[in-house]
Parts: C-alpha cells; structure tokens; sequence
C-alpha cells in the first residue's frame, strides 16, 4: 500500500463517521499493517497528518490498546491466553512447549526475527480452551502436544 | 422437551450468515413488522417482555430506550452502540452470535435505531474478533445491497484490545477516537452520549434477543424463562468441564442442571470446589449452591450476579490464592489508570497475593487485603475497580481457611501440585516497575 493509498483509505473511513477523529483506530490499523506489524515513529506520523491530529495524541492513542504495537515485531505472531479457563486447563504446559520450541520466553521475539511469541489476556475462546492466536487467527484447543507441529506450520510460512 | 431458543434458533439447521437463508426462516420480517409500529409501541413491547441487558449489568433495555428524548428534544442526533467488545474472562457467546446469527442480531439492532427513532447504528466489535468480523462486516453488506436498512446505516468499528472498552462509556470515548477511559455520570448515554447525542448503547445478545419477542409475541416470550426474567441466556461454560461449550436455556436453568447435565458434569471426575457464575468479575459460589437458579434475582439474593452468563467451573486441583492473583493480574492489566483506587489498588492486590502466595504473608497481609479491598470498592468512575474486589474479596471469605494455611504454613498448600501453578500473565512481562509499593 502506497502513502497515497493509505491516506486515501483513511479520507474513506473518516467519511463513515459524524466526527472524523473517530478512524483513528481504523487508521493505526491500516498504519501497522504497512508497516510491519508494528507502529515505528513515522507511522505515528502518517497517521496524524492523515487524520489532522498531532503526533503526541495519536501516540496516546495507540499506547492505550494492546493491538497496537509500539516496538517491532517478527514477521509471525503467536499469542497464547492464559486466563482462567485457559489456565484451568493446560495453558501453562502450552506456554512452556511454545518456550521450549521458540528458544525465547513470552514476550520476546526469535533471534531470526520470524516469530514474536507473547501471552494475551482472555481471548473469548474460553469453551475451546487453551487457545493460541496465530497471525491473528484462532487456534482452539491448542494443547502441549500440539505445538511442536505448529510452530514447524510457522516457521515454514 | 426441546428448549424454545430465541437467539440461536435455525442456526444448526441452516447457515444463517446468508441472507437468504435467514430470510426463508422468516428473518427480518420482524423489522417489518416493528418499523409497522410507533416506536412507543415498539418500546412497551420490549418493556413488556421484561427484557433485560445480557451483557452483565442486566438493566432492562425498554427502560433504556425510553430514556433517550424523542426527536424534537434532541440537539444532536440519536446514536444505537451495540456493544460487541466482549471481553470478559470467561465470556464467548456473543462471539458465536455473531459468526452464527449476523443477520438476527443486525435485524436486532434495526429495530432498536426505529425503537429510538435513530438512523445511526455503530457495531463496536473487539478487535481480537477478526473472523466474526469479517462474517459480520459480509453480512452487513448483504443486508445493505438488499435494501434492508431503509434510511438507517451500519457501521462495523473494530476495537483494539482493551477490556475497557466494553464499559459503555469507555466504548464511547473509543468509539469517539480516545482512548477508551470511563466517563464520569451523570448523565447517562442515553441522555448525552456518542458525539454528545442520546445513545442506546445495548451488548449483543441483548440486541439480538429482540427479534424473538416480536415473532413469538410478548405473551409467548414471556412463558419461556422465569416470571421476573423472561427469555434465554447463551451460557458459557468453561474450565475443569466434560462438555465446555455455550447453551442457551431458559434463565432460571438451574447451575446443577446446566454443569452436570448439558455440560456432563467436572472433568475427569474431579470434585467440584468453585464456580463463577458470571465471568470472572463476579463473587465465587461454592458447591452447596449449586442449585441456585441462573437468573438476575436469584444469583443476586445468593450474594454474586449473573453478569455476561459466562459460567467457570473449578475443581479441587486449583489453589485459590493462584486463581484470585491471576484474575487480579488481569484487573490490574486492564485497569485504565484513570482513578486512583483501581490503579493502585489492583496493584497492590498483585503485590499481597504475590506475597502470601510465596509463603511470604503473614496474618497483618489478610488483613490488608481486604482492607484494600475495602478502599477500592465504589470509589471508581467504573465498575472495574469493583470487579477487581469482588472476585478476589469473595474468595479470601469463602476459602479463607485456605489463605490462612499460605500464612500459617510459610507456603502454598499444594506444594505445586494446583492445576494453576506457575502460571504467567502479561503483565509479568511489562518492563514498567509497579506505581507504588504497599506500604510496608
């Protein structure tokens, strides 16, 4: 996606809205994904002069939710949830297989920089639990025995 | 006897995400059929059918409708916010509402915006919920295509990640493009709310649970249910549970009725020790009430709340001062650091069960815990500081001997063998040090 595209796309979501300022999550969202799954600096920028907002409130904005990035991520994205239904049921032994099989802890990406591995509060998968989050999609059931596949399944990818 | 539903009715049978199909079950001509009536009628119906919220706060949605002022009292134009950031632990039904009955539950959301004679219906969904909002956002533009929404337009927003947000006003000011912080109230969304306009802000299920009252009829909806709380709740059951998985029953579905016969009972046979009756903001029942009915009064006169009918089941493998710091952990995640009691408070119920939990606590520790306790509940803009309590608080009274053994004992009774031992959450890897210790 061009600058041009995505300041074009931000115009269209502003459209949608009585109040303009209301894409801004939409427009962090489209700002990630050009930019590598995270938010650098200038994408903070773009954003602003797209939504004719400063820098400073727009990165207000983005460090209040958890889906947007302010630090780079790897290319691939794995979260597992470790609330109380998914704790009560295994989710610890998928943490430490994910750990065990990524070489890196929650909350740190491979050394190679293909996967960002972290741990995610209640993901709404609580019947099909544990649940694991890959490139955004959802894995349910997702036990210990299951991760050493999957992370093969991402790393090929 | 089949259970009558109301919500999910035709979806095993059919894929209710076309069009079509949900139009040859007779969908949408509800909205006929309410855009037929004056909005005061529209409004008594669901008043009528004693509808009440199914997002936690149980509030009756015909009330709500009828506190947004009519057309010529209104400054600024009136908004419907349908709540679909659910996020709390234990919750999932809104999410299968959505990917299974888009349509009834946008149906439901017409008839609101005519019920409060509004032509601007916002969809704030959770931004984790992709597939279901791809599902949604498709059927949105089916319905669209086809002319359905008359003078009214949908508009699908995704959310971001944060349990916040699914506080009404907190959606507001993040559907606003803020950050998603409660509001101080008065006045309510219904008065001042969207951009400063009335706002009828409902959860799914909710929404979604208004087509059936017209179709069956006020008289028919209101013998499905219990006198007081007509209609179906999606329940959620998860944890230590043979058959995990949503149902949706009448309210009033006994707790036994609901684990022991839909959900085939704890797993691996296991004794049963805790269940959470309504996600994991709400006061614990121990095993002796597991015939309390699941409906709004009844949940309440037992000391908890049905909250979003996200039922959790605990077997005798968990610790319960492991269970309350990770639900406290979560809390303290989510907490939006506007008010000071939640902020703070919630981290120092990290920090006292971190302590007591690692052996470390002593007698003045419990105290302090529900002092603390004690000094967070109502003192918050929301009513997340109070969740943050009455999880924790509930299960200090109701296993108290089960904390005093941490202190009296040096350590953890189970010796690592709970089933929650060791587990981590995310904001153990925050690299921010906690705000404030507690005071020594």
């Amino acid at each position: 996606m061009s600058t041009a595209q995505f300041r074009e796309q931000v115009e269209e979501l502003k459209q949608r809205y009585p109040d303009g300022r209301s894409a801004i999550m939409g427009a962090l969202h489209l700002a990630q994904a050009r930019h590598d799954g995270w938010l650098p600096p200038e994408a903070l920028e773009e954003v602003a002069d797209a939504m004719d907002l400063t820098p400073a409130y727009v990165q207000s904005v983005a460090s209040f939710y958890d889906m947007y990035h302010l630090t780079p991520v790897g290319r691939h994205s794995i979260e597992a949830c470790t609330n109380l239904s998914c704790a009560l049921v295994g989710a610890k032994e998928v943490v430490d297989a994910l750990e065990q099989e990524l070489g890196v802890p929650p909350g740190e990406t491979t050394e190679d920089g293909a996967i960002s591995f972290r741990l995610v509060e209640c993901a709404g998968g609580c019947g099909y639990a544990p649940v694991v989050i890959v490139d955004r999609r959802y894995r349910e059931p997702v036990h210990a025995a299951d991760v050493p596949a999957l992370v093969e399944e991402i790393r090929g990818r | 006897m089949a259970v009558e539903l109301t919500v999910l009715e035709g979806a095993d049978e059919r894929d209710l995400t076309k069009l079509d199909e949900y139009r040859a079950i007779g969908g949408y001509e509800q909205l006929e059929q309410a855009r037929a009536m004056t909005p005061e009628q529209l409004i008594d119906a669901i008043s009528s059918a004693k509808l009440r919220g199914r997002g936690g706060a149980g509030f009756p949605m015909g009330r709500k409708m009828s506190l947004v002022p009519p057309p010529d009292k209104r400054r600024s134009p009136a908004y419907v916010v349908a709540n679909a950031d659910e996020s709390e632990p234990g919750a999932f039904k809104d999410r299968e509402i959505m990917r299974r009955v888009p349509h009834r539950f946008l149906e439901g959301c017409l008839i609101a915006a005519h019920g409060i004679q509004s032509q601007h219906v916002f969809i704030y969904i959770r931004g984790e919920y992709l597939a279901e909002y791809e599902v949604l956002s498709a059927a949105v533009e089916e319905a669209r295509a086809a002319g359905v929404f008359g003078d009214c337009d949908v508009i699908v927003h995704r959310g971001a990640g944060a349990y916040i947000c699914g506080e009404e006003s907190a959606l507001l000011d993040s559907l606003e493009g803020k950050r998603g912080q409660p509001r101080p109230r008065p006045p309510f969304p219904p008065v001042t709310g969207l951009y400063g306009g009335p706002t009828l802000v409902n959860n799914v299920q909710t929404i979604a649970s208004v087509p059936a009252i017209l179709e069956l009829g006020v008289e028919r909806y209101t013998q499905i249910g219990t006198p007081e709380a007509p209609g179906t709740v999606v329940f959620s059951l998860s944890g230590n549970i043979n058959k995990p998985g949503n149902y949706e029953l009448p309210l009033g579905t006994t707790l036994r009725e609901l684990i022991f016969e839909h959900g085939h009972g704890v797993s691996e046979g296991r004794a049963l020790k805790a269940i959470i009756p309504g996600g994991s903001s709400v006061p614990v029942f121990t095993p002796d009430q597991i015939d309390v009915p699941l409906d709004f009064d009844s949940v309440q006169a037992a000391g908890s709340f049905l909250g979003s009918a996200a039922v959790i089941v605990v077997d005798d493998r968990a610790c319960m001062v492991q269970l309350g710091l990770r639900a406290e952990k979560f809390y303290m995640h989510e907490s939006c650091g506007k008010c000071t009691p939640c902020r703070e408070g919630t981290r120092w119920l990290v920090q006292l069960l971190e302590r007591i939990e690692a052996g470390d606590g002593s007698q003045g520790d419990l105290d302090l815990l529900r002092n603390v306790c004690d000094r967070i509940l109502g003192k918050s803009l929301c009513a997340l500081g109070d969740f943050a309590v009455y999880c924790v608080a509930s299960y200090v009274d109701k296993f108290y001997d089960e904390f005093k053994r941490h202190v009296d004992e040096g350590g953890c009774p189970f010796g690592g063998a709970s089933s929650l031992e060791g587990i981590q959450a995310p904001s153990d890897h925050h690299t921010h040090e906690h705000l404030a210790l507690v005071p020594a």
